[in-house]
């Protein structure tokens, strides 16, 4: 229970977190079930597993075959009484008698086969993996190591909402490369989460363990605890800090969708297809409006649920990004993963002031609705949800004059603030944007500021870039301009910026190099928690200077620890315990994190 | 014509000569086959203008022959303290620059034609798809010394991702 309490994104560094070391605190409790889980044996999943993976399309076939069968029975016993149907179902018995073996044994088979692949489905968590196994004739195995964790995602279709089952995700770097436990118990796949994160975090396990004996809160009904379940809000009101979490109203939300630009080529479709009906008069030009309504109403619908009850929040492992009415998703993506962030603005919303937020994670999702979520941060908001979200990725840039620049970044742009922008003469190239066109360091991040029309912001934490280039083609060259690119991992934002000065590109290409491997170089987020400790030791009298103007993120801390607190109490029956936490006993294990870090890759990160 | 675009001060390690010879390989063996395939309509329909689509493919493949050696000589790589930076291209100059400690993995690949004359391509692989540094044209001691440069600098560097 003592584990090195930080505000969650200690990730690059950054000065802001207050140096005082009163930090270990009782926010993370691990209830007892979760942490059975991730005790490094192997365990199986919810046992409605094989019904709810695709067992659904199982019981519809019994069903029709059930329907069919009673019609036919129906028909038998009251269809009349002749003698030739007497006979011939006398002839048919032997076959009818057959047909219901057959029947039989398809249904023990199929029920054996999925209690097989269920006992054959596990899984287990150790200190530096999570494994599955599965698959009766073909063998699956998969490992993630804990380190490399992208996100955590937990999904409840509706269908095993009902049943009380979450599916969880972990994600690692990669294509498709996520570890799925399908399915779990819906609170614990929470409570598994935490653990998962604790583990990941660099928090020893020692120190996690020593931590409580919960017992199982008093279990009330089955009925109301699944009722209660449905009917709560998709975000815990003591997962995160209340003032950190961002949503999307929904008259925003419509309001957003009808300013899409897809409403608009809709519109416009719709206008050309009514002009030709009347210049023709045949009317029946007008289904061809209908695939493409059918069409736009799918996607306004997708995209409306997906909104729907949409909360960003800061939670102690990183930031949760939860959505969704009947079927919820939510994801936890710790401290360091994001890899670009870019703040853009379709021109329709500009009058409104609404902003779009996308990032690029290393962690792709084959489906892609699921990859449209993930990457799409924030679905729409305004400049003040924009500044509180970019403080969460990026907590760097919580001092005033990043939030300027940020400012800067979003603001029509004027020639001569910070940012360094293409000269005159590359007007030709970039006819409206020129004066917008431009880059700046932004504390840790590099940041690209482009397009007067369809504005954009991208923000790259040097932390995590993978390398810059810069070119030119002839064009270019004769103009004396040249193009920057920061490589990121894969994903919807490009870190390119064309059409600049030559020398201002040479010299912001040799900043960025220098900078991005000294960023790296103290960048300790893969094992945020343990590492987090040591430069912020480091840091100490510098940090305290930089923490004073942090406006936003200081008042953060305090709440995390409140609003836990009240979850840990109910898990531990030993009350005594609970308030010998925040005491001094355990804090003297606190500053020795650093010195017996998790893993051995720790010292060499500080190499 | 204005200078290329380059890193002020830079003492950039060039790749063999010797890479003209692969270069120029590669481009006559694409050029033939495409000379070949592409002049086949003019023998068909015997429409005589047909033939200017190989020949102004053999006067494009010949100016590429002609630069090659340019080409090759305007490759570089560099070892700096804490990156490797890495250059090419004539027309389309790219100038690039990888912490160590961003390595994924290091590639070794010969063709046919590096084979022939002794060396080897270097491909140094990080987690973002476009960073794409390939040194081509490194004899095949230096190409594997540097691997094993490169892996221990990564190593000594190590980052997250």
């Amino acid at each position: 229970m003592s584990d090195p309490r930080e505000p969650g994104e200690a990730a690059d560094a950054e000065p802001v977190l207050p140096p005082e070391p009163a930090a270990p605190a009782v926010a993370l409790t691990v209830p007892e079930s979760a942490r059975r889980l991730a005790d490094g044996e192997w365990h199986r999943l919810h046992p409605a597993t094989p019904f709810l993976r695709g067992g659904i399309a199982f019981v519809a076939i019994i069903g029709v075959i059930v329907v069919n069968a009673r019609d036919f029975f129906l028909d038998r016993v009251f269809g009349g009484g002749r003698e030739f149907e007497f006979l011939e179902r006398f002839a048919d018995s032997s076959l009818i008698l057959l047909a219901i073996l057959a029947v039989l044994v398809v249904l023990l088979l199929s029920v054996g086969g999925f209690y097989l692949s269920w006992r054959m489905h596990t899984f287990r968590i150790t200190d530096e993996l999570v494994e599955v196994r599965s698959g009766i004739v073909f063998r699956t195995n998969r490992r993630g190591r804990l380190d490399r964790i992208q996100g955590i995602n937990i999904s409840r279709p509706f269908l095993a909402r009902l049943f009380g089952a979450a599916k969880l995700e972990v994600n690692v770097a990669g294509q498709d490369a996520n570890v799925e436990l399908a399915y779990l118990g819906s609170a614990g796949a929470d409570d598994l989460r935490l653990a998962i994160l604790q583990l990941a975090s660099g928090t020893r396990a020692a120190e996690a363990a020593a931590a409580t004996a919960a017992a199982p809160a008093g279990v009330g009904g089955l009925v109301e605890s699944r009722v209660n379940e449905l009917l709560a809000p998709e975000l815990d009101p003591n997962a995160a800090p209340p003032e950190s979490i961002v949503r999307i109203s929904i008259p925003r939300l419509i309001g957003s969708l009808v300013l899409s630009e897809a409403t608009v080529i809709a519109i416009l479709a719709a206008i050309g297809i009514i002009t030709t009906v009347i210049a023709t008069g045949k009317y029946g030009w007008i289904f061809a409006l209908l695939p493409g309504l059918l069409g736009l109403f799918g996607y306004l619908a997708s995209r409306l649920t997906r909104s729907l009850r949409y909360s960003i929040a800061s939670t102690d492992d990183g930031i949760r990004v939860g959505y969704g009415l009947l079927s919820t998703t939510n994801e936890t993506l710790p401290p360091g993963r994001i890899h670009a962030v870019e703040v853009s603005q379709p021109l329709l919303w500009r009058a409104a002031g609404w902003w779009e937020i996308k990032i690029n994670t290393a962690s792709q999702a084959a489906s892609s609705s699921g990859a449209t979520a993930k990457t799409t941060l924030l679905p729409v908001g305004d400049m003040n949800d924009v500044h509180r979200v970019l403080q969460l990725v990026l907590p760097s840039l919580a001092d005033e004059k990043s939030r300027e620049l940020l400012e800067c970044g979003l603001a029509a742009g004027a020639h001569d603030d910070a940012y360094v922008t293409s000269p005159k003469r590359a007007a030709i190239l970039r006819w409206f944007s020129w004066r917008r066109n431009g880059f700046v360091l932004i504390s840790d991040a590099v940041a690209l500021r482009k397009g007067a029309i369809w504005r954009s912001l991208v923000l790259v934490p040097q932390a995590r870039m993978q390398s810059v280039s810069m070119n030119e083609g002839p064009l270019l060259r004769r103009m004396g301009l040249a193009e920057l690119r920061i490589h990121t991992v894969a994903g919807p934002i490009s870190a390119t910026i064309g059409a600049l000065d030559r020398g201002d590109v040479v010299r912001f290409f040799d900043e960025v190099a220098h900078a991005a491997v000294h960023a790296a170089g103290v960048d300790t987020s893969h094992r945020w928690r343990s590492a987090a400790v040591a430069p912020e030791i480091a840091l100490a009298p510098e940090a305290a200077a930089p923490a004073a103007p942090a406006t936003a993120a200081a008042p953060e801390v305090p709440a995390v620890l409140e609003a836990a607190a009240p979850a840990a109490i109910p898990e531990t029956p030993a009350t005594p315990e609970t308030p010998a936490i925040p005491e001094t006993p355990e804090t003297p294990e606190t500053p020795a994190t650093p010195e017996t870090p998790a893993t051995p890759e720790t010292p060499e990160d500080h190499a | 014509m204005t200078e290329r675009l380059d890193l002020p001060d830079a003492e950039w390690r060039g790749v063999s000569r010797k890479y003209a010879v692969v270069e120029v390989g590669g481009l006559l063996i694409v050029g033939i086959i495409m000379a070949i395939a592409t002049s086949i309509p003019a023998f068909v329909s015997g429409i005589i203008w047909f033939a200017a689509i190989p020949a102004s493919l053999g006067i494009i493949f010949l100016i590429n022959i002609l630069l090659t050696p340019r080409r090759v000589r305007a490759i570089g790589y560099m070892l700096r303290e804490d990156d490797l930076v890495f250059r090419r291209g004539l027309m389309f100059r790219r100038v690039v620059a990888v912490p160590y400690g961003r390595m994924q993995l290091v590639d070794i690949n010969r063709g046919p034609l590096d084979r022939a004359v002794g060396l080897s391509e270097l491909k140094f692989v990080t987690a973002a798809a476009s960073t794409g540094v390939v040194i081509p044209g490194l004899p095949e001691q230096d190409a594997e010394e540097l691997r094993d440069t490169l892996v221990a600098l990564a190593e000594s560097r190590r980052a997250g991702l």
